[in-house]
């Protein structure tokens, strides 16, 4: 199967010409091609999965089946054994065809396949599949429910040619699909102006990280001569390409993972990008969009490593841009009305977390936390989208159309809080192992600076998901219409992410010494020596009381009108009013208690130090930058500046007016000029050759 | 038979050609001079593969026939909506993009 691996990015790219050419004809218009398509690239993607362990564990202990790797695993848990034996040497599964060629340069297209690939196919194929089952009964009878399902499964095509994609171009293939494909789906109900403007948006704002990928591609090849990353990747570790020229292209390559992946400064499409259909957006942001991004990173990370020169600690380009991503996204999260821009600000700072992870060198977990992340952000976008399909009458918005939702949508209230609480980084949910670990490495390589960031981000994100559960499933309901739980397409596939969100974290779990992830995952050839801090219980539980101490700040701010209801339980119908009241009392005394304080003191001795100090400062800076000012202006302004730019206008309208008399509208006058100048040509080349 | 011949007659319906593109005022006629440029240099291609034992000269002149064919064509359809648009197929009245 790893030989055959082309066939699971081929299923869902046939899949997609079928639909669109006999989709409408069919008795459930197309979707069954798409999910069976998907589910078979999704049984081939396991099958890989298994013989790549098999392929794994065989390198390192010589031999053994699937079955032997299991019960090595389990008897690993069972003694808790210390030191995992080092590395042996696995290469990975390549294959290729000569594309074109061009002179001595030769266009391949093919598969390479190693345990990133395998956990990316896998991811992909399966949170593919769930969308597709969803999305059977959350866009019934839309208007273009073929378009739709056929534009689904290039979507994950496209992704998964990019996830196996052995060199650049055929990644960039991918790259640009995935980019179109998003267009399509988030402008899939593209009469509403918002939701077209989202998809240019979406389109024009990830194109801009594109240049920077395909400059970076460019100066790749001709430093290392290939297009082929392993080659790439071995050329930048064996310093055969300058540090000079590593550090444009790890620069050009940030670039393309900032906008594809919704990083600082380029993360404003995402949150726009919930104009499409829920499911899309659960496919976009756990598997097949802005995961593209990091997993380029994670795909030339010797390339990032040596340019960004990681090993070094402080502070690099990299880790600085996932850092700040990380917070302005958290921070952002708490503002918002709309639940599913709550989820988008959330991916946004937990990319920000694995784009920080690859930037201070922690790549097992970085990859890690995309792999866990990729299963509880798809778990949020579904429920959030289970919830607007059956309990908001397709509200989305917390505040107007939701609340109180926890009793007539039990599986999804229940599912939604794992989700959360796998988000929040709660042991012993998926988020606390990935979230954990990346923390660790930074604490350990000399990136303390961003060990804080992340935590405050843990800080946040337990407590705007604390708000998101608060608004939408806690107090009244405040929708109109009767809630009631999803049908089974929908619920099937939340019960199924929320089995991973709890259990996926265990492949990795360091407590135990359970290192099976980065066993299987991180790639042996071409990769630099990378530390792997173990697992430390202060860290743990530091960033567990984070958590919990977000959770409670929320708590307390958000349920307080809830424990005050509690004791008047039987007056159910006074409780929203009461709570409201209370929280106006609350706001009532931060503004007067807190802001008046400062009012008072404080504002009056800023004011005097305002009035005497710094005003005396700045007036004399400000006398002095006036005089030189009117120099500038006088002379340098008036006299050199506008002179020059008046003389270049004047120059220019002057040959204008001569030349336009050549443009006469005429084609015989130009034909004329035409053969004149032929003429002309031939006659100096006569003359002269 | 010298090839001078074939040369100085390609040379004369090119200028012809040059002449009628550049003088005649009608749509028409200036595509059809078009064609006397195209078919000059037909004899050309045919005439130094006929004297130079060489085949591909006159494979040239086929794709030159066939291009010839499809410019023709789009020609004059442009000539057709001028004169629909304007009422006449004058090119000198043409010069709306008149700078």
């Amino acid at each position: 199967m790893l030989r055959n691996a082309w066939l699971i990015p081929l299923l869902p790219a046939v899949s997609f010409f079928l639909i669109v050419m006999f989709g409408k004809r069919l008795p459930r218009r197309g979707s069954e091609i798409g999910i069976l398509a998907i589910g078979a690239s999704f049984v081939m993607s396991c099958v890989a999965a298994v013989q790549w362990i098999d392929r794994v564990e065989g390198a390192e202990e010589g031999g053994g089946g699937p079955l032997h790797a299991l019960g090595r695993a389990v008897a690993a848990i069972g003694e808790g054994q210390g030191e995992p034996a080092p590395h042996a040497v696995v290469e990975p599964v390549t294959r290729s065809v000569t594309w074109w060629q061009n002179g001595n340069v030769e266009f391949s297209a093919g598969i390479s396949i190693d345990g990133l690939a395998v956990m990316m196919l896998v991811v992909v194929t399966l949170v593919s599949l769930l969308v597709h089952v969803f999305s059977t009964s959350y866009l019934h009878g839309d208007r273009r429910y073929t378009h739709y399902f056929a534009f689904l499964s290039l979507f994950t095509a496209s992704m998964l040619n990019l996830v196996v994609a052995p060199n650049t171009l055929q990644l960039l293939v991918g790259w640009e699909l995935v980019g179109l494909c998003s267009f399509v789906l988030i402008g899939h109900w593209w009469e509403d102006k918002p939701n077209s403007d989202a998809a240019v948006k979406a389109f024009l704002t990830t194109r801009t990280g594109d240049v920077g990928l395909v400059i970076a591609i460019i100066i790749l090849f001709s430093a290392a001569g290939t297009f082929d990353m392993q080659a790439i990747n071995l050329a930048a570790l064996d310093g055969e390409v300058g540090h000079g020229t590593l550090l444009a292209a790890s620069v050009c390559l940030l670039i393309g993972i900032m906008g594809k992946s919704g990083q600082f400064p380029l993360h404003t499409w995402l949150p726009d990008a919930m104009a499409g259909p829920t499911p899309v957006s659960a496919l976009i942001h756990a598997a097949t969009m802005v995961v593209a991004g990091v997993y380029l990173g994670a795909r030339l990370f010797p390339v990032l490593f040596e340019g960004f020169s990681i090993e070094r600690g402080g502070v690099n380009p990299m880790a600085l841009t996932g850092g700040i991503t990380v917070i302005i996204g958290a921070a952002l999260a708490f503002v918002q009305r709309d639940i599913k821009k709550v989820l988008a600000y959330s991916t946004i700072s937990q990319i920000g977390y694995m784009v920080m992870g690859l930037g201070v060198g922690a790549w097992t977990a970085a990859v890690f936390h995309l792999f866990t992340h990729a299963f509880f952000k798809a778990l949020l976008f579904l429920g959030a989208g289970s919830v607007s399909h059956s309990g908001s009458h397709h509200s989305f918005d917390m505040k107007s159309g939701m609340g109180g939702l926890r009793r007539p949508m039990p599986v999804t209230f229940w599912t939604f809080m794992i989700g959360s609480a796998a988000l929040a980084g709660l042991p012993p949910l998926a988020g606390f192992w990935s979230k954990d670990e990346i923390l660790a490495t930074a604490g350990e390589t000399g990136y303390e600076a961003f060990l804080l960031v992340g935590l405050i981000g843990a800080l946040m994100t337990a407590a705007y998901m604390t708000r998101c559960v608060y608004l939408t499933f806690f107090g009244d309901f405040r929708g109109h219409g009767e809630p009631h739980e999803s049908p089974l397409p929908i619920t099937v596939p939340l019960v199924v992410l929320g089995g991973l969100a709890v259990v996926a974290g265990f492949v990795n779990a360091t407590l135990f010494d359970i290192e099976k992830f980065r066993e299987w995952v991180e790639p042996t050839v071409a990769f630099p020596e990378l530390d792997h801090p173990q697992f430390d219980a202060f860290g743990a539980l530091l960033a567990v009381a984070v958590a919990v101490a977000g959770i409670s700040i929320a708590f307390a701010y958000w349920f307080q009108g809830r424990s005050h209801g509690l004791t008047q339980r039987s007056e159910l119908a006074r409780r929203g009013y009461l709570f409201l009241e209370n929280k106006y009392y609350l706001d009532h005394l931060y503004t007067d208690l807190i802001v008046g304080s400062i009012k008072g003191g404080v504002a009056r001795a800023s004011y005097w130090v305002n009035q005497h100090a710094i005003d005396g400062a700045i007036n004399g800076v400000g006398r002095m930058s006036a005089r030189a000012g009117r120099f500038a202006y006088d002379i340098v302004d008036q006299g050199v500046v506008d002179g020059a730019i008046n003389g270049i206008a004047a120059g220019t309208g002057e040959s204008g007016g001569r030349l336009r008399a050549i443009q006469s509208g005429r084609v015989q006058r130009y034909a004329l000029m035409l053969f004149a100048a032929v003429g002309f040509l031939s006659l100096a080349l006569l003359i002269f050759a | 038979m010298v090839l001078n011949q074939f040369l100085i007659l390609a040379a004369f319906l090119f200028c012809t050609g040059v002449y009628g593109v550049l003088a005649r005022r009608n749509g028409v006629l200036v595509l059809m001079s078009v064609e006397l440029m195209l078919n000059a240099v037909n004899i050309n291609l045919i005439a130094f593969s006929a004297f130079g034992r060489e085949v591909s000269g006159q494979v040239f002149a086929l794709f030159v026939i066939t291009i010839a064919a499809a410019e023709v064509g789009v020609g004059l359809a442009i000539v057709l909506l001028i004169y629909r648009n304007l009422h006449s197929s004058d090119l000198g009245e043409v010069d709306q993009l008149r700078g």
